[in-house]
């Protein structure tokens, strides 16, 4: 819905119209959720972006307040909920350092392995979208197919499609179905053609090229001094990426690139994307390849539940089992910035621990946040039309920025 | 640039005796103690001495203690992507006292200042922008306080009569329950008299 009031209040005489607001939103299919944007016009350029954010706020860091640390992991999901496993990746890794535990290798690999399926998915989703907004139909419907792929094997290991619930501190849920790799296999080699024809559908398209190139432009120094992370960062010009710089898991074993613009237009951000999701096909060969056997968690059942065969025969597992559901596990006194990198850039758990049952505080820091808070900047000058690209271009979700 | 963390401390700490109350190094991070009065020199010098090169704030939050006397702490974390390190700084303060805002330091504060602002009631000095940002228009109190309540004070609701979202205070069908596992045998990894038992 968009209303416009003109000339607010000006009447006297040689006031033409000046400048009129404009509401963007928060029911408006670019506006990629519930953005409300009031945005300062002069004609149809932009002369101050104002955004409303909250409206999908749902006290996400007050619930954990009042959970165990299990009970928690679940909100992660209903973050950035195009990219679940990859927040739960970053709590399960902050309390695992304040646990001082290290889960098993399978459970490293499995995790780098869907913490890249979610990459793939998440950057489908926006690169997809962000062409519907400037008016490339095609892509949605071919990527949405590929996306539904993705999410039968987010459906096979974890059981839901969507809300995973399936990296927990000490490693995952439940070991991998048979079988799944092999059909992962076998996907990334039909997932290569499909980028391939991804970008013959966009990157020399003129109108494509029209829309986003030299919109949006984002200096490296503004970059990093807005907070910038993640693709947009690096669409700018920075090669900083966290899988390398200060990697997790089994990230450091892992053979790939770091795909950079130079730029820092709208068009850069849609090619980091890109070559992200090829760099994102390299790792999860690599994964698949290298899997060891072994337990998927690890085997100290105060943090992670025993089999349900165990408890059928032994008295202290079903115990176990009991207590951790109940009261959960007790996390020593602490506190940690945890970060991974997340499809969208940093996504950092602020994590204090008081040595009881449940988190003392918990801040979630989205990097939606950040680009977001950019948007004035970035906007002013710009057409009417170019916000709805650049906004398209940021990949904002508002689960992760209202959290 | 090999810098250990303890040494990046110390470094910090003789540049700007003024400014660090103290630091220390747990679980490979680094906590800088600041004083409140002086955090924008610390700031400023953490930003542009080459040798820290913070280019980055990634994340600022408080933190509330209901039983200290400065209840509220603001945390700042900080990035310097260059040398591939990250420090944490943290002020107190209390309800009243401004915090000196960094927002001119790095324009990445304005919102998560904002935020602190809605969720905490913390004021920021210098931020002219301070709305708030998540909660609801006309909102009241500062929801992650520990003194307020879960379930926050009203709730809304459609009126098909008035034909507009109408305001009430919550009514729980069930009371709030709390459950305090808490008990003197199941918190305690150290029982009294133990303590040689672990030195070991």
């Amino acid at each position: 819905m968009v209303e416009v009031v003109i000339g607010a209040g000006e009447t006297g005489p040689g006031a033409a119209i000046r400048t009129h607001t404009m509401n963007f939103g928060p029911q408006h299919p670019a506006a990629h959720g519930v953005l409300r944007m009031v945005l300062e016009m002069d004609g149809e350029v932009v002369e101050r972006a104002d955004p409303h954010i909250g409206l999908l706020h749902r006290g996400t860091e007050k619930l954990i307040e009042y959970k165990t640390y299990m009970q928690a992991v679940p909100y992660f999901d209903r973050l950035d909920y195009v990219s679940p496993m990859c927040q739960e990746h970053a709590f399960a890794l902050a309390v695992e350092k304040l646990l001082g535990i290290t889960p098993p290798p399978r459970a490293q690999y499995i995790r780098v392995l869907f913490a890249e399926i979610s990459r793939i998915l998440n950057h489908l989703l926006n690169i997809t979208t962000f062409g519907l907004d400037i008016g490339a139909i095609t892509p949605v419907f071919w990527g949405f197919e590929e996306r539904e792929r993705l999410m039968e094997f987010h459906e096979a290991a974890s059981g839901a499609r969507l809300h995973a619930n399936y990296f927990r501190p000490g490693g995952v849920a439940k070991d991998l179905p048979p079988g799944l790799t092999d059909r992962i296999m076998s996907w990334t080699e039909s997932f290569v053609c499909f980028v391939d024809d991804l970008e013959t559908l966009l990157n020399e398209n003129r109108i494509w090229k029209q829309r986003s190139v030299d919109i949006g432009v984002m200096p490296l120094e503004e970059a990093l001094a807005w907070g910038w992370s993640g693709p947009c960062l690096r669409a700018s010009g920075a090669a900083w990426d966290l899988r390398k710089a200060q990697p997790y898991d089994v990230y450091a074993e892992m053979d790939f690139d770091i795909p950079v613009g130079r730029n820092g237009d709208c068009y850069d951000r849609y090619l980091v994307r890109v070559a992200e999701m090829r760099e994102s096909v390299k790792i999860i060969r690599q994964c698949i390849a290298r899997m060891p056997d072994g337990p998927v968690k690890t085997q100290d059942h105060k943090i992670t539940p025993p089999s349900r065969a165990e408890m059928k025969t032994s008295m202290e597992a079903l115990i176990h089992h009991f207590k951790l559901y109940t009261e959960g596990y007790h996390v020593p006194a602490g506190e940690t910035y945890t970060v991974v990198e997340a499809p969208k850039g940093e996504f950092g758990v602020y994590l204090i621990a008081d040595g009881t049952n449940r988190p003392y505080r918990c801040k979630i820091r989205a990097p939606g946040f950040a680009h977001l808070q950019a948007m004035d900047r970035l906007a002013k000058g710009h057409m009417l039309a170019d916000t709805v690209a650049i906004i398209g271009s940021l990949d904002i979700v508002f689960g992760e920025i209202d959290r | 640039m090999t810098m250990t963390q303890a040494s990046l401390a110390e470094g910090i700490a003789a540049s700007c005796p003024h400014s660090v109350l103290s630091w220390q190094e747990r679980l490979g991070e680094v906590r800088i103690d600041a004083r409140r009065e002086h955090l924008r020199t610390l700031m400023r010098t953490l930003r542009d001495d080459p040798r820290f090169a913070f280019a980055q704030l990634m994340d600022l939050c408080g933190v509330d203690w209901p039983d200290r006397p400065e209840r509220f702490d603001v945390v700042y974390n900080l990035l310097a992507p260059v040398a591939n390190r990250r420090v944490r700084v943290v002020v107190t303060t209390d309800e009243a006292t401004p915090v000196p805002s960094v927002v001119d330091i790095w324009p990445a504060a304005g919102w998560f200042e904002r935020e602190a602002w809605d969720l905490f009631g913390i004021v920021f000095e210098g931020n002219l922008d301070l709305r708030r940002i998540l909660t609801d228009y006309g909102f009241e109190g500062h929801p992650l306080r520990k003194d307020f309540p879960l379930t926050g004070h009203v709730e809304l609701r459609y009126d098909e009569e008035a034909k507009r979202l109408v305001y009430e205070p919550v009514k729980l069908v069930q009371d709030f329950r709390n459950f305090d596992f808490l008990s003197p045998w199941e918190g305690m990894t150290t029982l009294p008299g133990d303590e040689k038992v672990h030195r070991g």
